[in-house]
């Protein structure tokens, strides 16, 4: 078992939902309220990860990372060092390919909370953020649970994006699933029978995770 | 608080027009009345401050909320309304007694459990404190949406169409319930509803609305019964509506004669409408008098009408009699009398009879629509 490489994924995984829940929840919340122009080309933005092949996100990623490109430049100045074949550059990565899982299931949440309940607090005396804080975030939590877990999931999972931007450095991009399809090649099939038993169930417990919790907590308001 | 209470004048072209104006005054509850769609809801939204009409002024008291001629627009918050909504917009996550206490961000921190049980006594809601509003029956959501409503203290308490999600047994004794409730309360109450029953039943004043304007505001007897419209009639869904022309006034008697369809009926002395003018009449349904076959009366002489009985409808304790004059079949005259009076002079269809319209409650009215300002 390449316990580095599980390591890594995790570690992935972590930064990930860290720095894009913050931003789902904003766009998630943005998206459910607002009746704006341009609303339906925002969303097939965000959604455009799920249907695109991951080896395209990586490549177009890869040409924009790498120093031809003055977005990559600045990047690698920004970073100290260039994104291609970095941790740095996998979580960037990650960000992107994960947008739709994060969004999507955040922004459901918001749209299911009604604007009587937040004129109902507004007229309750409680300012925007006491709002948002009390009132809309603790409806939303099914879908931000949802989100933490598709999320961490689909990061484990990934591979065409990393081996894309990451390629296979032990250490630095040899997520658990690059690792997989490492040992696959070296015909080392016991190993790979462990990654991909590793795989498999950490896959099924972030979904049933996912649906006892969604389940308790409409168990709790019906 | 003065006596003015709340003042309101509100106006917009869109999205729902409006050109509302009345007053609220303090510790009497006030009905805004009128067809759905007529932008009740929406006026209530303006004094909440959740919407900004066009042009406007709201005052409560001597503070003013929002004036368009001063910019002068108070957020939700800072304007101290009590609003139980209409679906009572429950926080569904919180218990019966958080969504009280939730309102009570004016309040020092130890003393919101003893206010926040106070309330739900007030309500009758003791014992249900620890439910989450899916727990509980929509009268109990009702009651839990007015003690969320009071626990602000607000200046104002806005109820919109309080009552309509809750079945008919459950409506009534919330009515009831809100009838003893607002001795105890000094504020101005302003109550949408479309249930003119309701509006009458538990209002000091009406505001009759319809699409956006504010056609009258009075007593609910003085808006029932003498409506300044043909329109505000129909509004307040009177029956007994009928044209004619004036014929002369007798200022000695306080009379005016009327020419209904050939036939001669006095009414009270409105010497503003001019001879041969063509008006419209109102008399209530309960103002027709029934003669009675054996036993004449004094009354009988009192604008007289014969015909004959169309239809008969009963309606729990009261029965609706549709007659056909025979002078002017169409309209018909509709009278309502106690069920037992229908039974006791056997009245069927094809029947003749005569009744009296009281003349003191024949209400003259311009035949047009009055030009409103």
């Amino acid at each position: 078992m390449d316990w580095q490489a599980i390591g890594l994924s995790l570690q992935l995984a972590a930064w990930t939902a860290a720095l894009l829940l913050p931003l789902a929840i904003a766009l998630g919340r943005f998206l459910a309220r607002g009746r704006f122009p341009g609303r339906r080309l925002i969303e097939a933005v965000v959604a455009l990860p799920l249907v695109l092949p991951p080896t395209v996100l990586g490549f177009y990623l890869l040409t924009l990372f790498g120093d031809q490109s003055a977005v990559g430049r600045s990047l690698t100045a920004l970073f100290g060092k260039p994104l291609v074949f970095s941790f740095s550059g996998l979580v960037v990565a990650s960000l992107i390919a994960n947008l739709p899982f994060a969004v999507q299931p955040i922004q459901r949440a918001f749209e299911t909370i009604g604007r009587d309940l937040r004129e109902a607090a507004y007229t309750s005396g409680l300012g925007k953020w006491e709002t948002f804080r009390r009132i809309e975030l603790p409806l939303a939590w099914p879908g931000l649970v949802t989100a933490l877990v598709l999320v961490v999931a689909h990061t484990i999972g990934e591979f065409g994006v990393v081996l894309m931007v990451g390629g296979n450095i032990p250490g630095e991009t040899r997520t658990a699933a690059i690792a997989l399809y490492d040992r696959v090649q070296a015909l080392d099939d016991a190993a790979a029978g462990a990654m991909a038993a590793f795989l498999l169930t950490a896959s099924f417990l972030a979904i049933a995770a996912t649906f006892t919790l969604a389940g308790r907590e409409r168990g709790r308001r019906d | 608080m003065t006596e003015i209470g709340l003042a309101v004048r509100v106006g917009q072209a869109a999205p729902i027009p409006l050109a509302a104006d009345f007053a609220c005054p303090s510790a009497a509850l006030t009905a805004l009345v009128g067809p759905s769609g007529g932008g009740k809801s929406t006026v209530l939204r303006a004094i909440a401050g959740l919407i900004a009409p066009m042009s406007g002024r709201i005052t409560s008291g001597s503070r003013v909320w929002y004036d368009t001629a001063t910019r002068l627009d108070l957020a939700p918050q800072a304007r101290r309304v009590g609003f139980v909504f209409q679906d009572y917009a429950l926080f569904p996550h919180l218990t019966a007694a958080e969504n009280v206490a939730i309102a009570m961000g004016h309040v020092p921190e130890g003393d919101r459990a003893a206010k926040t049980e106070a309330l739900l006594e007030l309500v009758h809601l003791t014992g249900l404190e620890g439910r989450r509003p899916a727990a509980l029956s929509g009268g109990q959501k009702q009651r839990v949406a007015l003690a969320r409503a009071l626990a602000r203290d607000p200046e104002v308490l806005l109820l919109d169409e309080p009552f309509s999600a809750v079945d008919q047994v459950t409506r009534r004794r919330l009515q009831q319930e809100l009838a003893a409730l607002r001795r105890r309360l000094a504020m101005p109450i302003l109550l949408v509803t479309h249930d003119l029953e309701e509006a009458a039943l538990l209002a000091d004043r009406l505001v009759v609305l319809h699409r956006g304007r504010t056609l009258q505001s009075g007593a609910p007897f003085e808006v029932l019964r003498r409506p300044v419209s043909v329109q505000v009639a129909r509004l307040m869904d009177q029956r007994n509506v009928f044209t004619a022309t004036i014929l002369g006034h007798d200022g000695a008697a306080r009379l005016t004669r009327v020419d209904w369809g050939g036939l001669v009926l006095e009414a009270p002395h409105r010497p503003e409408f001019a001879i041969g003018a063509k008006i419209a009449f109102l008399v209530p349904t309960a103002d027709v008098i029934l003669h009675v076959k054996d036993r004449p009366s004094r009354g009988e002489r009192e604008n007289p009408v014969s015909g004959a009985v169309a239809d008969v409808l009963r309606l729990g304790e009261f029965g609706r009699v549709v007659i056909r004059p025979d002078h002017a079949a169409d309209p018909p005259l509709v009278m309502t009398l106690p069920n037992h009076a229908i039974e006791r002079n056997a009245l069927a269809p094809g029947q003749r009879v005569s009744v009296s319209l009281l003349a003191a409650s024949l209400h003259l009215m311009p035949r047009e629509e009055e030009p409103q300002g």
